[in-house]
């Protein structure tokens, strides 16, 4: 087989798939009819699949929950204590997904620059320029948490950059399921770069599920190797200091980034670049560049903005209790607070 | 098909998890699911020693910078495996598991593995704890640096919360007397440092928790509705 056709057969793929909006399968079921790319085969091949799993998830898990709402004497499906929480969870989804289908229909959203994604190529390419590797730690959890899963993502994009300046990319995991995806990506980021050549699975190796022995490993690693660019995203704990104090112990440009708001301050003390809670949720879609993701972040603003009038709503109706209590009732017993519905059902989720 | 029956389970059981919050009937679905993680992730950890083996392995073959900590670690590796498979030390502890080989638990009090657990992990793991102090004052040190009103801003914050910590009364009350005689004296940067963490500090983290909160919603839908796919390596 000859290996240069292949791989421009492989590029030609990814590029008319890059041109045709790079459905998924999902989006293929749920929007048919309108996509005239959607080829009549896939979302038949889709529906035979959404067939076989709603044969073998869904309705298992609809018997199961029978049998166990059945041994109780009255079935409750929906729990009415959450109502609010739920219609909460409901507006914010449709807001955005309202918003990705507006992006994806050509409605321009103007989406704020990020400093650290904007400073991610300038770090990989100073790692070019210097010759050195490029270091990127995904987290110390698992897949199932969303920040690595976060973390992940942005894995793709900087692979992809690594890939198309040939620059070595390091990814020691602390789990082996997190191992397993970051090879997945990269080789993928790899394959998109046009460089499938640059994949090597043996930069992307499970070191331990301990915390201090994983971070022993990378520092011992950084010292070693000293690499010009640091990533570190996803879920940190106490390490996250380690890795940082050893990154800029070796002059490298670090950009890190987690959801955890007791670990922020020591990324913003000691790396140049820190992406702040959303922000780390935000870089895969903005690094991305799709209309469909950047509408995601929009619909991310319309929330914050409910939030906010939720607040000044909440704050109101909390100093209007302490300007004038409510008083007492016929019964002589204290009347709740006028903002008590708020603290019962919106913050505590119903 | 490698990619698109993946993301149809992880759409699928997404939607059931959110649902089954508000479904008590649901609830022991999601119990299954999570069994299943647990189950998968057993299995990759079996993946991962084995990785962890040929990494270090190739490492050594390679002669690579450090390969001399590969041996330690895969010495190490094989030995912690042994000890605790082989239950070396451990006693049965009632009489009719004196009829079983090996029927001791492995992490029982005076075993090997929990003597290399007790005397060798915690007093490292303790080690690498403790120098998490001197980080966080190389950090603080370089972070504090009164260079700009915001950085003089942050000095004096730092300083007011680190003095109302220490327990030493004469300096928390800025040698004031005490109010009335006989009573406990005044504590104004204890009472400052409470506030600036109950007011600023927590306004602060609840601003960054609700953006976390809204950004988990926006990143979970692109990953149940299939739009962004590149932590399972994209379209390729």
């Amino acid at each position: 087989m000859d290996f240069h056709s292949d791989t421009n057969a492989k590029k030609e793929i990814i590029t008319t798939r890059v041109k045709s909006g790079g459905q998924s399968a999902f989006e293929s079921l749920v929007f048919v009819g309108k996509r005239p790319w959607d080829c009549r085969e896939r979302v038949r091949f889709t529906k035979k699949t959404l067939a076989m799993l709603l044969f073998l998830v869904v309705f298992p898990a609809l018997s199961l929950a029978d049998e166990s709402a059945g041994s109780t004497k009255q079935r409750v499906w929906f729990d009415t204590g959450k109502t609010s929480f739920a219609l909460l969870t409901i507006a914010i989804c449709a807001t955005v997904i309202i918003c990705t289908e507006l992006a994806r229909r050509g409605k321009p959203f103007y989406v704020r620059p990020i400093a650290g994604l904007l400073a991610m190529e300038e770090a990989v390419g100073r790692a070019t320029e210097m010759g050195k590797p490029i270091l990127f730690v995904p987290g110390i959890e698992d897949i199932k948490e969303i920040d690595t899963v976060a973390g992940l993502m942005v894995l793709s994009s900087v692979a992809k950059m690594a890939a198309e300046y040939d620059t070595p990319l390091e990814v020691p995991t602390s789990r082996a399921l997190v191992m397993t995806a970051a090879r997945e990506a990269v080789q993928a980021a790899a394959l998109a770069a046009g460089r499938p050549d640059y994949y090597n699975e043996d930069r992307i190796h499970y070191i331990t599920d301990e915390q201090f022995g994983y971070v022993a490993s990378v520092c011992g690693w950084m010292y070693r190797e000293k690499p010009a660019a640091c990533f570190f995203l996803g879920k940190f704990f106490a390490e996250s200091l380690f890795l940082a104090e050893a990154g800029n112990a070796v002059g490298a440009i670090q950009i890190a980034g987690t959801a955890e708001t007791t670990q922020l301050p020591f990324f913003v003390a000691a790396c140049d670049y820190t992406l702040l809670g959303e922000e780390l949720f935000a870089a895969s879609a903005y690094l991305s560049g799709e209309p469909a993701q950047m509408g995601m972040l929009k619909g991310q603003d319309f929330g914050k903005l409910a939030a906010i009038v939720l607040l000044l709503f909440g704050c109101s109706l909390a100093t209007w209790d302490s300007i004038s209590p409510r008083g007492k009732s016929e019964e002589g017993q204290n009347l709740p607070r006028r903002s008590q519905w708020i603290t019962d059902t919106v913050l505590k989720g119903g | 098909m490698s990619k698109t029956v993946p993301i149809l389970i992880a759409s699928i059981v997404g939607f059931i998890m959110i649902v089954a919050n508000f479904s008590p009937p649901l609830l022991p679905v999601r119990q299954i699911a999570e069994d299943w993680f647990t189950i998968v992730a057993t299995i990759a950890m079996m993946l991962g020693g084995a990785n962890l083996c040929l990494h270090h392995l190739k490492k050594i073959s390679d002669r690579e910078a450090g390969w001399g900590f590969s041996t330690v670690t895969l010495l190490s590796f094989f030995i912690t495996i042994a000890v605790g498979l082989l239950k070396v030390g451990a006693v049965p502890e009632s009489e009719q598991q004196l009829k079983f080989a090996w029927s001791g638990p492995f992490q029982q009090e005076g075993s090997g593995f929990w003597w290399i657990y007790q005397y060798l992990f915690s007093p490292i793991v303790s080690t690498m704890f403790a120098l998490l102090a001197f980080y966080v004052a190389s950090a603080a040190f370089r972070a504090f640096r009164a260079k700009n009103v915001e950085a003089i801003l942050l000095l004096l914050t730092a300083l007011i919360v680190l003095v109302g910590q220490t327990r030493d009364r004469e300096i928390t009350s800025l040698f004031l007397p005490p109010p009335v005689e006989g009573a406990l004296p005044y504590f104004p940067i204890a009472d400052l440092t409470e506030f600036i963490r109950k007011t600023f500090v927590t306004a602060g983290q609840r601003a960054i928790m609700i953006g976390i909160a809204l950004g988990v919603v926006a990143t979970s839908l692109r990953i149940l509705l299939g739009l962004d796919r590149s932590y399972l390596g994209g379209d390729e």
